[in-house]
């Protein structure tokens, strides 16, 4: 979890104020202004080309029990053939101090344009997922997720 | 203060209710209350992440160690036999020690006295791998706490601390977990506390952890200072839960949120 | 030691797309984490993931500090033919471990 873990009354006292939204404020503030926005971090990985939406599928729980482990899974239409599949997936979330999550290569040889992965959510957020086809487009979903978290915090000292 | 009024607020949401013992028919795993989600998680071996401490006890049990450079397996051949439904007794009473001793205690001491290898702390990587693959083995059978007379004084002991108020918040373990069970703090169901799915891959830990980690953290979320790992009162505590929660399937490895 | 799980079918059809699932014991420490003495903890996760089959690496993944403790992955494949598939995990420091499963492909 990208938050101190030994800030247990300042977490508490958050969690208790209201769900989970303020977490980020944990963080050095220098790393959280670096990240860039999730456009940003869209385009760096299209090279800027255009994003259309559709074929993607990005399934996210709505609402998620602790943000340390938030099953994604992203399925993508595509026959999977040598002519026709998808290269690679890409995972960006709107929050967290790095908008990376994942980069996924895929190929003919993977069968299906999907997968499964478990990932980090310091806040409830937006997520997305973008696609790069065999023929060099782009197609993206995204989805918004809320994170509550557990309420007993131990502390680590 | 402003934690104890939010505190009082969340438990108000949950309704006042007078702590009272769950009867046997109302009682259920944690598991009942988790999402889907987490629900799956635990479901498959293939994607729950406790199965990876399950197989690193998979390897330590066969692995001579201490002194005697004898395995866990040399003397207690396949686990899956041997130790099949012993989970589901401990914390049992211990004639060597004349104490009771939970499941993490007694493989210690065959590591200690029988291998005549160094102790292993509680919460290292090596017993909780242990204990999970010993656990694990028990998976599905029906919590059978002994009904051996020299646990009496300490699982009277162990509810007794159960249903004593502690912390600066002054709640007992009972005034969330028998009397609130339905109820939710902080966006996490209370539970109603069952030692069910022991270790558990907890998603706020990253990792497997016992169940005194568990209730340690409790403790800590009512300001209250934790008992010692391995203390007496902890065993208590884990005869009283495993007897509340007689009957219930094992579940480990569990995971919980 | 062990600290890895995979799950490949024991046996497929030929062409028959089969579901694999891989996991690793790994904190995936982010970095972004502060110790209980205010010092950070230093970054090290599982950069990368790749799995190979028939002579050819069918699904790769690149990891950032988002990706959970104990990284976990489901993909699948085209089992082509019998052997193994091997599954190789590199974190940060260059480290390599590995593991394999047998499918019998008919
Ligand atoms: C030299 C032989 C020997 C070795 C090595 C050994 N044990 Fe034991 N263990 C015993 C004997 C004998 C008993 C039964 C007597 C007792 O309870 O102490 C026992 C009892 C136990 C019990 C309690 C079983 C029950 O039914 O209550 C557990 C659990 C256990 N061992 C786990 C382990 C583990 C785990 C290891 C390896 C770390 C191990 N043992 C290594 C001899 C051994
Ligand atoms: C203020 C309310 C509160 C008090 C007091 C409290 N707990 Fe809890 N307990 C919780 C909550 C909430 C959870 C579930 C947390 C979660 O999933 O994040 C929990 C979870 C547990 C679990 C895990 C159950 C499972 O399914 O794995 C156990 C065991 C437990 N508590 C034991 C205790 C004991 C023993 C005490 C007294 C020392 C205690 N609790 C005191 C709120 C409380």
């Amino acid at each position: 979890m990208n938050v101190r873990e030994t800030g247990l009354i300042g977490r508490r006292g958050l969690i208790l104020a209201g769900g989970a939204g303020l977490l980020v404020l944990a963080l050095p503030p220098a790393r959280a202004l670096a990240r860039p926005s999730l456009q940003e971090a869209v385009n760096g990985f299209t090279g800027g080309k255009p994003v259309e939406t559709g074929k993607v599928k990005l399934d996210v729980p709505p609402l998620v029990e602790n943000g340390n482990a938030v099953g994604v899974t992203v399925a993508v239409e595509s026959p999977m053939t040598a002519g026709d599949h998808v290269r690679r997936i890409a995972l960006f979330n709107e929050k967290n101090p790095q908008a990376d999550v994942a980069v996924f290569t895929l190929g003919p040889r993977t069968g299906r344009g999907r997968l499964s992965t478990r990932i980090r959510l310091a806040t409830s957020q937006t997520l997305i997922a973008v696609a790069e086809l065999s023929d060099g487009s782009y197609w993206s979903s995204s989805a918004n997720v809320i994170v509550t978290l557990a309420a007993c915090i131990e502390d680590l000292s | 203060m402003a934690f104890r009024l939010a505190f009082a607020a969340a438990l108000l949401c949950a309704g006042i209710a007078v702590a009272q013992e769950i009867p046997p028919g109302e009682r259920r795993s944690g598991t009942d209350f988790m999402s889907a989600e987490t629900r799956a998680i635990q479901a498959d071996d293939g994607s729950n992440p406790g199965m990876l401490w399950v197989l690193q006890g998979e390897s330590l049990w066969k692995e001579p160690a201490g002194a005697s450079r004898r395995s866990c397996a040399s003397c207690h051949g396949e686990a899956a036999t041997s130790m099949r439904d012993v989970a589901a007794r401990y914390p049992a009473f211990d004639t060597a020690s004349g104490a009771p001793v939970d499941l993490a205690g007694k493989i210690d001491q065959c590591r200690t006295t029988r291998q005549h290898a160094a102790g292993l702390p509680r919460e290292s990587e090596e017993l909780l791998g242990l204990s999970t693959y010993v656990g694990h083995q028990s998976r599905g059978l029906p919590i059978a706490p002994p009904d051996d007379p020299r646990l009496h004084a300490a699982r009277a002991e162990g509810k007794r601390l159960f249903e004593t108020r502690m912390g600066q918040l002054d709640l007992s373990c009972s005034s969330c977990h028998d009397a609130n069970w339905r109820g939710r703090l902080g966006g996490s169901a209370v539970t109603q506390a069952h030692p069910t799915g022991y270790p558990i891959y907890r998603l706020e830990w990253q990792a497997v952890g016992s169940l005194q980690r568990r209730m340690r953290g409790c403790m800590v979320g009512v300001r209250a200072e934790p008992f010692a790992y391995g203390s007496a009162e902890f065993i208590a505590l884990e005869l009283y839960l495993a007897e509340r929660a007689a009957g219930l399937a094992l579940e480990t490895p569990a995971v919980r949120p | 030691m062990s600290r890895t799980l995979v799950s490949v079918p024991k046996t497929a059809k030929v062409g028959e797309v089969i579901d694999i699932r891989a996991m690793i014991a790994h904190p995936m420490e982010t970095g972004y984490r502060m110790g209980p003495n205010g010092q950070a903890i230093p970054r090290k996760i599982i950069r990368h993931f790749a799995c190979e089959y028939d002579g050819e690496e069918v699904f790769s993944a690149e990891f950032h500090p988002a990706v959970s403790a104990n990284p976990f992955v489901a993909f699948s494949t085209v089992a082509t033919k019998s052997g193994a598939l091997t599954f190789r995990w590199t974190d940060d420091d260059g480290k390599v471990e590995t593991a394999s499963a047998e499918i019998a492909v008919s």
